[in-house]
């Protein structure tokens, strides 16, 4: 066991050695590694093939590509999403699945069930009323803290799920079928079979996420979060206007929440109140804990792990859930803060780290 | 200093269910001076401060700053409205760089939110520049500029001591609230604080002075008020409240024949 947590310290070491060269390379050959990496991720559905690793990352009995995208990327968004909740500002949310059931039924009612939309319009309106219906949510349960709102959250994701099955305007426990597909671009064809196309407009959407939330991070509403996290208390005597920030840490959370959401509706074309269980509010929380609370590249791979795992071990068929558990237990026991712990950023936001030893005492 | 009352502490009682922490207390603070608080251990100082800055609200009385009362405000409308505080046992952010801790307070005084963070707009790309560059300075008049990228928690005691000043300063206060900062300084330590607090106070900053030590009190003070069970028992000059006999009993006790 201590050789597997040398082995990943090791890795972690290497991992260094890479930023150290990384950084002492030019400007163009850095730019070209971004294009690699980019374009290594979109062509993802083909890395089984690729002699060596391919075994490895294969999905024994699930076609790899639909993989990527109904788990993969559904777990990075949402992990990304929760992320800001439970790892920036602190606030432990059991019931994020509420979330993501909003943004599949609003894509649902507004493509299928009550209207005929283009699901490309109804995209936006999900992740604004996902926004909101954080924001309802939050303004009373927010004066709670810790264990409190955790347990309020819990409640929540019940309350959204058992209304959907027990609304006959929802689709009750029938659920919404034939929701509408995104609009095809050219080649890219969003049919029922090949499921690439979603897959590369879901990793365009991490894309875009992972835009966003980092100059959030990086800017006065980041640290806001980040000293709410760390006390509360002396954050608001600080002057940080806790109660706002927190709000709009759930409303960021609930908007990718819904976005994920309504990206799952588009691929699978219906959805019904069975598909938002308990049981993947813990996943979700179990991949943001698992990669690393409060580190961006940490959620995204612990969502990664968290979807991708179960999938490799399909062939273990009924033990595959206790290997999976078994995987988990294993990087919380090794890595308790996960994958990829938070750092705290040595680099100065605006210039260099040895910038302030010019300054003598 | 001047005649202006910056900070008007008015007959505030302050009572927790049948204990009264605060009884009747009236205090004012003059723009440009040095106020020590002092009394023993349990007198009252440190939910005097609570008070000032929102963390209580007053069972009675009132605290009027700057001509406006804000006894119903926020905590962070407080904070905002002029009055910054430090903590007796330290309170940073521990998990941000120290150059991040300031700037939280920084950021008191800013304004973009969400949209402009998306957008880094001219006026957020500014804004974030002006916290980096008055956090940087406020690090540096502190003396610890050379450890700002650490992680506060890995900072020497004497520097979490510092930045939780720097910390206060950076929220652009009128009146500088410090509670008890000399504590488990070494005399040089406590030197070097009695000219930091002296230069704040030259730099325009009204400053509250909570101290135990009475070698940073009796030395930086301009005035001192003491408590004593939740009572002002004395106020005005170092030299006079030293030799007031109420004050000589609240710290050493009576004597019995005297009694």
């Amino acid at each position: 066991m201590s050789q597997l947590s040398n082995l990943w310290t090791r890795f972690l070491s290497l991992n260094t050695d890479v930023q150290v060269r990384w950084k002492s390379m030019s400007r163009v050959q850095r730019l070209s590694g971004y294009v690699l990496a980019v374009l290594a991720l979109y062509l993802a559905p083909w890395w089984p093939k690729i002699p060596g690793i391919g075994w490895l990352v294969n999905t024994p009995g699930t076609q790899f590509s639909t993989v990527l995208n109904d788990q993969v990327i559904i777990f990075v968004l949402v992990a990304l999403g929760l992320n800001v909740v439970v790892g920036l500002a602190g606030l432990l949310d059991l019931g994020y699945v509420g979330f993501y059931a909003v943004g599949a039924y609003v894509v649902g009612v507004l493509t299928s069930q009550h209207a005929s939309l283009p699901w490309i319009v109804a995209l936006p309106i999900a992740v604004v009323v996902s926004m909101l219906v954080g924001v309802i949510l939050g303004t009373p349960t927010l004066r709670l803290r810790g264990d409190y709102l955790a347990i309020v959250t819990l409640g929540f994701g019940e309350i959204i799920r058992i209304s959907a099955k027990n609304l006959d305007w929802l689709g009750a426990s029938r659920g919404i079928s034939d929701i509408g597909k995104p609009p095809s671009i050219g080649p890219l064809k969003f049919g029922v079979l090949d499921p690439k196309p979603y897959y590369w407009l879901g990793l365009t959407l991490v894309f875009l996420v992972v835009f966003c939330l980092y100059r959030l991070e990086e800017s006065r509403v980041g640290r806001a979060w980040t000293a709410i996290r760390e006390d509360e208390d002396a954050a608001e005597l600080m002057g940080v206007n806790t109660f706002k920030f927190k709000l709009w840490a759930f409303a960021i959370g609930a908007a990718v929440g819904g976005l994920a959401g309504a990206h799952y509706a588009g691929k699978v074309g219906f959805i019904s109140p069975d598909n938002f269980p308990l049981q993947l509010s813990i996943l979700f929380l179990a991949a943001v804990v698992l990669g690393g609370s409060g580190n961006m590249a940490g959620a995204i791979l612990g969502g990664i792990m968290v979807a991708w795992l179960p999938e490799r071990f399909r062939n273990f068929t009924d033990k595959r859930v206790l290997v999976f558990g078994i995987a988990l237990v294993l990087v919380m026991v090794f890595r308790p803060e996960g994958l990829l712990p938070r750092r705290v950023r040595t680099k100065s936001p605006m210039k260099p780290a040895s910038d302030g030893q010019e300054v003598t005492q | 200093m001047t005649n202006e009352v910056l900070l008007d502490f008015n007959n505030v009682t302050m009572q927790f269910g049948g204990v009264t922490a605060l009884s009747d207390v009236s205090v004012k603070i003059f723009r440009g001076e040095i106020l020590g608080l002092i009394g023993p251990n349990g007198a009252g100082k440190t939910t005097c401060f609570n008070v000032m800055t929102g963390v209580y609200q007053p069972t009675q009385g009132s605290v009027v700053f700057n001509g406006s009362d804000i006894t119903k405000l926020k905590r962070f409308q407080i904070t905002q409205s002029g009055i910054a505080r430090t903590f007796q046992n330290i309170r940073l952010f521990s998990e941000m760089t120290a150059v991040e801790n300031v700037m939280v307070g920084a950021d008191a005084r800013k304004t973009s939110s969400i949209p402009a963070a998306l957008l880094r707009t001219k006026h957020q790309r500014a804004e974030e520049k002006e916290s980096y560059d008055r956090s940087m300075e406020l690090l540096a008049l502190m003396g610890i500029a050379d450890r700002a990228s650490d992680a506060a928690r890995n900072l020497p005691y004497g520097y979490q001591r510092r930045l939780e000043i720097a910390r206060a300063l950076a929220t652009e206060p009128e009146l500088l609230c410090l509670d008890e900062p000399a504590a488990g300084f070494n005399p040089a330590e406590k030197q070097q604080l009695n000219e930091l607090i002296l230069k704040i106070r030259d730099q325009g900053y009204t400053v509250l002075l909570i101290e135990h030590d009475m070698s940073v009190v009796m030395n930086v003070s301009d005035r001192v008020a003491v408590l004593d069970f939740g009572k002002k028992i004395a106020e005005g000059l170092p030299s006079e409240v030293r030799s007031n006999p109420d004050v000589i009993a609240a710290y050493l006790g009576v004597p019995d024949d005297a009694a």
